[in-house]
């Protein structure tokens, strides 16, 4: 490289530049830019007319005791804690039922798939419909069973369960990236097994099971970041299914629906900032938010060989 | 002697064990079929449910029917009447097609550097990319919001697609993983042939990466078509500018539309995804995929 004369090296630098200016640019002005300033706000307070005042650490002291705060936590780690672990067992299953299939594996695999794409704000529309309480098909089907059904989207304890149905009903991408990784097992890991007298439960835990392991890893991993933001669907299940208005002025007046049993993080910090105007605070909780998504994301970072940056080549 | 040559191979009678591991083979391949049957009708029944309301009359729509006492395909034509829904739609394509265009002019020519060329700080700034990618887009809002009000961009789409010009992290991400697949040799006889690094990439790699391109492409296509909080954020304020994702959130609650309507513009805004999942399911399943950690 040194005995390269210097003009060839500042050629060769240039064109590589010129690759990356674009991206350079957008890194610095839409994500270094604004992660600085986000982390310099939250040591102010300022709403959209006045200028940031330094109030050091009282915003983050305001977190400790705020009611809204602590609801919206809450229902994000129930989140965390159910809605990822149901999604990824449930797309290895389906995934797993797809490598057993003999015949129409690729007819199923689309239909599983497709309602991974429709837009969030239409298939929670359409799962309000579907669960509304009175006359929806959901609970007119579980009448004829004799079961009466719950009233879902309108319930403070079914609330969330709904948008876990909603969530499963989206399950499709994962079951793609798990079906790659199922098929991905060495099939003579398979047949040793099969050597050793195992039933097809044994070669699921002792072989398939460790062998997607990083796609599992990876999958809670985006699954948590996911959650963290969820906001779409909590927002238009409860304007929809309150019949409140949704946009402009009047959106976040039916966040959390019904008794702030869908009011996640993201929504007490799009109320803080944009209904409340309290822009100082809205970065305190927009940082907070930053260092648990990225304390995540390093443990990605730090276990998964793909990401290392290493040519796989 | 002859006579035991003559006699014909005998006929093992299958053991009652086999006899019995073949009919549970049946009965498993039964079990898992039915199965996959009763998910794949839970799948679609949202869908086909849809479909019929949205071909009811408002008055049917409200009961508990299944099925369109009549049959109202003209609430398709009647949507487009009653909402503002050609302005949506358009501004959704608008956005959806310049976002997608720009989008793959600056992160391709990015993750190509980044899986071919060598310069120092390459892996660092792989790693800022996928730190960029995991970044929930609540954490930086209030600050990009107020960049763009300075500069009197929002009620508009514009602080949406202008990002775009300066690469997407996801579509940089996946290009990368995707090129890294093209073997070097390729690149090295483009060189030879005195092609410099552009020339590399516009002759001989573009046309080797056109499904990773499909791909990248397709998922900011979707992406763009479905995106609910970019929109809310910055045009809540102008509903000139709104998309259908938005326009759609508030038919019913702010519009008084009947839910028919309703429902019917539902179908329509799924619609395009679906068509366009059929032409390009190949790539979008392969996108998918690459995704996925490797390994």
């Amino acid at each position: 490289m040194s005995a390269q004369p210097l003009a060839i090296r500042i050629r060769r630098h240039a064109t590589t530049l010129s690759f990356l200016a674009p991206a350079l640019i957008g890194i610095v002005v839409f994500f270094g830019y604004p992660l600085v300033s986000a982390v310099y706000f939250s040591f102010t307070k300022f709403d959209l007319l006045s200028t940031p005042q330094w109030v050091g650490l009282a915003n983050y002291r305001r977190m400790a005791d705020d009611p809204f705060l602590l609801q919206s936590v809450r229902n994000t780690l129930w989140m965390v804690a159910v809605f990822v672990p149901v999604r990824i067992v449930s797309a290895i299953g389906l995934a797993v039922l797809l490598t057993q299939l003999k015949r129409g594996a690729g007819f199923f695999r689309t239909i599983f798939f497709l309602p991974s794409l429709a837009p969030p704000v239409a298939a929670t529309i359409a799962f309000v419909y579907l669960l509304k309480p009175g006359t929806g098909p959901v609970n007119t089907a579980l009448a004829h069973l004799g079961i009466d059904g719950p009233l879902w989207f309108s319930s403070p304890e079914w609330a969330k369960p709904s948008l876990v149905l909603l969530g499963l009903w989206g399950i499709g991408d994962l079951m793609v990236i798990f079906l790659a990784g199922v098929l991905g097992v060495p099939t003579s890991l398979y047949e040793a097994a099969a050597l050793d007298g195992a039933n097809a439960w044994h070669r699921f835990r002792y072989v398939t099971l460790p062998t997607i392991r990083p796609v599992i890893l990876f999958a809670a991993v985006t699954g948590v970041i996911y959650t963290l933001q969820y906001f779409d669907q909590a927002a238009v299940a409860g304007s929809i299914a309150s019949g409140q208005a949704t946009t402009g002025g009047g959106i976040s007046q039916s966040f959390g629906f019904p008794e702030g049993s869908t009011f996640t993080y993201p929504l007490w910090l799009y109320t803080v900032g944009f209904r409340y105007h309290a822009l100082g605070y809205a970065n305190a909780l927009a940082v907070a938010l930053f260092a648990v998504a990225f304390a995540v994301t390093v443990i990605l970072l730090r276990r998964a060989k793909a990401f290392s940056g290493e040519e796989t080549s | 002697m002859t006579a035991v040559l003559e006699t014909p191979p005998t006929v093992v009678p299958s053991p009652p064990a086999a006899r019995r591991a073949r009919r549970q083979n049946r009965l498993a391949w039964i079990g898992r079929h039915s199965i996959a049957i009763a998910l794949a009708v839970m799948f679609l029944t949202p869908v086909v449910y849809l479909v019929l309301i949205s071909l009811m009359t408002s008055d049917q729509a409200l009961t508990s029917d299944y099925w369109p006492n009549s049959w109202h395909p003209e609430n398709y034509v009647r949507v487009f009447e009653v909402t503002p829904l050609p302005r949506y739609l358009l501004n959704t394509m608008l956005y959806a097609l310049t976002a997608t265009a720009l989008m793959l002019l600056s992160s391709v020519p990015a993750a190509y550097a980044l899986a071919k060329l060598r310069f120092r700080g390459r892996n660092l700034l792989f790693l800022v990319i996928i730190c960029v990618m995991m970044l929930p887009p609540q954490v930086v809002t209030v600050p990009l919001y107020l960049m763009w009000a300075r500069n009197g961009l929002t009620g508009s789409l514009w602080p949406l697609v202008i990002p775009t010009l300066f690469g997407d992290a996801f579509a940089i991400f996946l290009l990368r993983q995707f090129l890294l697949t093209i073997p070097q040799e390729y690149l090295d006889a483009a060189k030879v042939d005195g092609c410099g690094e552009w020339r590399t990439l516009i002759r001989v790699v573009l046309p080797m990466a056109r499904p990773g391109i499909a791909a990248a492409g397709l998922f900011q296509f979707f992406y763009c078509w479905n995106d609910y909080y970019g929109p809310l954020l910055y045009t809540s304020e102008n509903e000139q500018a709104w998309t259908l994702s938005l326009g759609l959130a508030s038919f019913h609650s702010v519009h008084h539309v009947d839910w028919n309507l309703v429902i019917a513009a539902t179908v329509l805004t799924m619609a395009p995804i679906i068509v366009v999942f059929f032409f390009a399911q190949r790539a979008f399943v392969q996108g998918v995929t690459l995704t996925g950690v490797k390994g």
